[in-house]
């Protein structure tokens, strides 16, 4: 149970200067090490005293890991780059809007100038349950409290539950989908490169993590190639208070329009399920159609398909099937229904 | 090591929640270290002491025998297949994960034990109605032949064994073992089905009224009868695969075993097959014209 203290508990810090040392440092320690950016999530559960690792590894002396760079036609992002340098950066909001505007929707101004966009989306579940301590399966457990006939569940999830209904409270990652970005993880045997939708994964495939780091991995960049460079992009996010909170849904569209049709299109959708879902039958439904409010019906009843809601998120279904509508069709065109 | 997980219920109470899965490593190297070990008993010290008397049978009885002894029903032999594959799947969408094999285990995991307690409930059915149900129960022969084995194995004096009934007693202890492990797993396993989404219960853990002790103590027996079969399986696997087992890994194959072997190894006043079989119901007698 959460036992909540002003004070830091007793851990090893170390501060590392180089991704190399950095590496190694997470190498040795594996599952005893934490690994920290900003410290936002990390805090919270550490004065909770409900995560208790004997190692922190605190990456912000690492200058190789921060900062915006040119790379192969598009753009390099370390891991440790604030999410206020993402959404202000030129090129970013020049031609990755959809990334500055899904950063900007993060928490508060504070926030975001101390939270890095790593962190953003390796952040962990707001599950009240698990981050209450209780021994659920993402902690570890037997069970999920959040699923239960008497459970608060209004922010959990409507689709990809296996036994547990946590979601992803991450903004940037359904941009980051959308742009069909590339995730740079070293590991102790080398350098590896997944697409973004690859990077999180849901609780039927590891119930206590929620992206593919293991215990000696670091996330160290994320990539941004041009392909998508100045596409027609959608993003929305829906939340109980608009200056700051996590969200009940947000949604992230990228679509190249060619003789008023969609030629290319990639959709993401998060809060809905415990990682962010790329929809690629979606994606392909519309692909070849005009971008208008048809085309956004067909598109939003299409990806609430298989969603299953809980006792008190129902309202999550048309939700997103608005959002999905409204990321096709345009806010213009697509009235909420 | 811990033997098992602990965790702090809601209500402030230490709850089980688990077995530790390093019992995995235990178990799987135990099995192990028993194949190596009987390995180099047979190989070296068991020579000396007969598993069973080799008296010759009686020509009059020999010759009532057929070439082929039905040894396994086809029926007997498909529940046989059916539960070894579903165990199978079971143990690897246990385990793997836990070795870090990433992929998405339950429903495969939950299937398989739909599919194993199935065919256990057939097997049950057809072993207590078709076939004959005592044949695998270690008997008062079963435990004196033990005893006059051990002893002679220890050098001391002995009668010889008598021959095996229709299964050795290691045979009808291993059913046993396999029995307890699998009806443990079974039983959990259809209990904590209520906790995952299946068509076969809205998902509620409180389902049962179960307590979280309760329920932890179901994950442990679940965990323990699990990795006890890995131990379970890899024996077997062991004995289906040694020389001398051959006739019996192939009559589960085939169905039968020759009429050189069954003279061999069995009693045929224990276990009579061909003209000498009473009638399947008859008081007293074996079934043992319907293959088990």
């Amino acid at each position: 149970m959460a036992v909540i203290h002003d004070v830091m508990p007793a851990f090893e810090l170390f501060q590392p200067p180089t991704v190399d040392d950095a590496v190694r440092l997470l190498g040795q320690y594996r599952e005893d090490a934490w690994v920290m950016a900003g410290g936002l999530d990390t805090f919270d559960w550490l004065k909770d005293r409900i995560k208790r690792p004997k190692v922190v590894v605190d990456l912000s002396q690492v200058r190789e890991l921060s900062g915006i760079r040119e790379a192969n036609g598009g753009l390099e992002i370390g891991a440790t780059t604030t999410l206020t340098e993402v959404v202000r950066h030129p090129v970013i909001r020049g031609k990755y809007g959809i990334l500055s505007t899904g950063a900007e929707a993060a928490a508060s101004p504070q926030i975001r100038n101390q939270g890095t966009i790593g962190g953003n989306v390796s952040q962990d579940t707001r599950c009240w349950y698990y981050r209450a301590g209780w021994p659920c399966y993402r902690a570890g457990g037997n069970t999920c409290f959040a699923d239960t006939p008497t459970a608060i569940n209004r922010e959990h999830a409507i689709l990809g539950a296996d036994r547990c209904v946590a979601v992803n409270p991450s903004d940037s990652a359904p941009a980051l989908i959308a742009l069909d970005a590339k995730f740079v993880i070293r590991t102790p045997k080398g350098e590896r490169v997944v697409d973004a939708e690859d990077y999180f994964i849901g609780p039927g495939t590891d119930i206590t993590r929620m992206n593919i780091l293991r215990p000696g991995d670091l996330l160290t960049a994320i990539r941004l190639p041009a392909d998508w460079a100045g596409a027609k992009f959608y993003f929305e996010k829906v939340r109980d208070r608009n200056v700051w909170d996590f969200p009940l849904m947000n949604v992230a569209s990228a679509m190249v329009i060619t003789g008023g049709k969609i030629e290319r299109i990639r959709l993401a959708v998060n809060a809905a399920a415990a990682r962010p879902l790329r929809l690629a039958a979606v994606e392909d439904a519309v692909r070849g159609k005009e971008p208008n409010a048809a085309t956004g019906e067909i598109a939003g009843r299409l990806a609430v398909q298989g969603a299953r809601p809980l006792r008190f998120n129902a309202y999550k279904i048309p939700l997103m099937r608005n959002l999905v509508k409204r990321a096709i069709g345009g806010v213009e065109q697509a009235a909420w229904a | 090591m811990g033997l098992i997980q602990w965790a702090t219920s809601p209500w402030g109470r230490e709850v089980p929640i688990h077995i530790s899965f390093g019992l995995l490593w235990v178990s799987a190297i135990g099995g192990l270290l028993f194949l190596v070990v009987h390995a180099l008993y047979v190989g070296y010290w068991a020579k000396s002491a007969e598993a069973h008397s080799r008296e010759a049978v009686g020509t009059g009885i020999a010759s009532r025998v057929p070439e082929r002894v039905a040894r396994h029903s086809f029926g007997a032999r498909l529940f046989h297949g059916v539960m070894a594959l579903a165990m199978f799947a079971l143990l690897f969408t246990a385990f793997l994960p836990k070795m870090g094999v990433r992929f998405a285990w339950v429903t495969y995991h939950w299937i398989a034990g739909v599919v194993l307690t199935i065919s256990v409930i057939y097997h049950l059915f057809h072993a207590t109605f078709w076939l004959d149900f005592w044949s695998i129960w270690p008997d008062r022969v079963d435990i004196e032949d033990a005893a006059r084995r051990l002893r002679r194995a220890l050098g001391q004096a002995a009668p010889a064994p008598r021959k095996f009934g229709k299964y050795p007693l290691e045979n009808k202890l291993y059913h046993l073992a396999i029995l307890c492990a699998g009806l443990a797993v079974i039983g959990t396993g259809v209990l904590m089905m209520s906790r995952v989404r299946t068509p076969f219960f809205t998902r509620d853990p409180y389902l049962f009224g179960f307590s979280d002790a309760t329920w932890g103590w179901m994950y442990v027996l679940h965990g323990l009868a699990g990795i006890a079969l890995v131990a379970l399986i890899i024996a077997h696997v062991y004995f289906a695969l040694r020389p001398e087992k051959f006739f019996i890994t192939n009559s589960m194959i085939f169905g039968w075993m020759s009429r050189e072997k069954y003279l061999e190894h069995h009693d045929p006043q224990r276990w009579p097959v061909g003209e000498q079989a009473p009638e399947a119901g008859a008081a007293g007698g074996s079934k043992s014209r319907v293959p088990a």
